[in-house]
């Protein structure tokens, strides 16, 4: 039985690629918020928030995503991760990886990428 | 008649596309963009696009008068902006403003101030020629919009 994916967190420090994030989960009926920083999206799930679905890009101010990815692991956050980056070099992405993402998107995303995204979040 | 000149505009933001498809200042993602365009995001493309010029012009400002600085040293800093500009380029499609940017961060990673000079004069020229062409076919866009009688936001 397919899982629902209602719901996203957007993290991005890039004004640019929040609102295509945003766009690209609305057109498939996913509502989302996004944050500009890992720290940020470590704050809201400390404030409860829960989402199906993580963004989470690789360079970031304060708090990168391979810090906030490994932070909200210990937390217990089980929500589907997916690092999304221009950043290919493969020890950044492996070491990525092992902070625990569920998967990695080189960024530009796009519809396909993400498809391929929620497919993953439903057989996981 | 109406009709006539709405085709007749189609055709020439179709031909600017194409151009700018064939000179490498646009590539595939720009596509991606205007599929996301929907009835509920009527102008995503140029709201998107909008945002774009005005991040843009920030971090080549920053760019600029960090390279501009004799006693310059924060490599690291000018990699920050780059990361960014090179992010944003990509996601709307701007793949020679996003080569130039790749150019640009390799001078960056080597400590090479020249080179870096250099990139930063290329980047604001492809940078200058995208947003010129990007102007020109929004202006069309609005034509279009005009004379088909939709509501279209106001260029600055």
């Amino acid at each position: 039985m397919d899982k629902k994916i209602s719901t996203a967190l957007v993290v991005d420090d890039n004004t640019v690629n929040q609102r295509i994030h945003r766009k690209l989960l609305d057109n498939l009926g996913i509502q989302s918020e996004t944050v500009a920083n890992g720290k940020e999206a470590v704050d809201v799930h400390i404030s409860g928030k829960n989402f199906d679905l993580i963004l989470m890009d690789l360079e970031m101010p304060i708090m990168n995503g391979i810090e906030a990815t490994r932070k909200l692991r210990e937390m217990g956050i089980r929500s589907m991760i997916a690092g999304v980056s221009t950043r290919s070099l493969e020890e950044e992405k492996q070491e990525f990886m092992k902070a625990g993402l569920d998967d990695f998107q080189e960024k530009p995303l796009t519809v396909a990428k993400l498809v391929s995204i929620l497919h993953k979040l439903n057989r996981k | 008649m109406l009709g006539w000149g709405v085709e007749r505009l189609r055709a020439d933001m179709n031909r600017l596309l194409a151009l700018l498809f064939h000179q490498g200042v646009l590539d595939e993602q720009f596509l991606q963009l205007q599929q996301l365009q929907d009835e509920s995001s009527p102008n995503f493309v140029y709201d998107v696009v909008n945002i774009y010029f005005n991040e843009s012009e920030k971090l080549l400002r920053n760019l600029r008068t960090l390279l501009m600085d004799r006693e310059f040293s924060d490599y690291k800093k000018m990699g920050i902006h780059l990361n960014q500009f090179m992010g944003s380029s990509s996601s709307i499609g701007a793949k020679r403003v996003s080569n130039v940017c790749v150019a640009f961060r390799a001078a960056s990673e080597q400590n090479n101030r020249s080179g870096c000079l250099r990139a930063l004069e290329l980047l604001e020229h492809e940078y200058c020629y995208l947003k010129n062409k990007l102007h020109e076919f929004f202006q069309m866009e609005q034509q279009r919009a005009l004379a088909a009688g939709v509501r279209y936001p106001m260029q600055n």
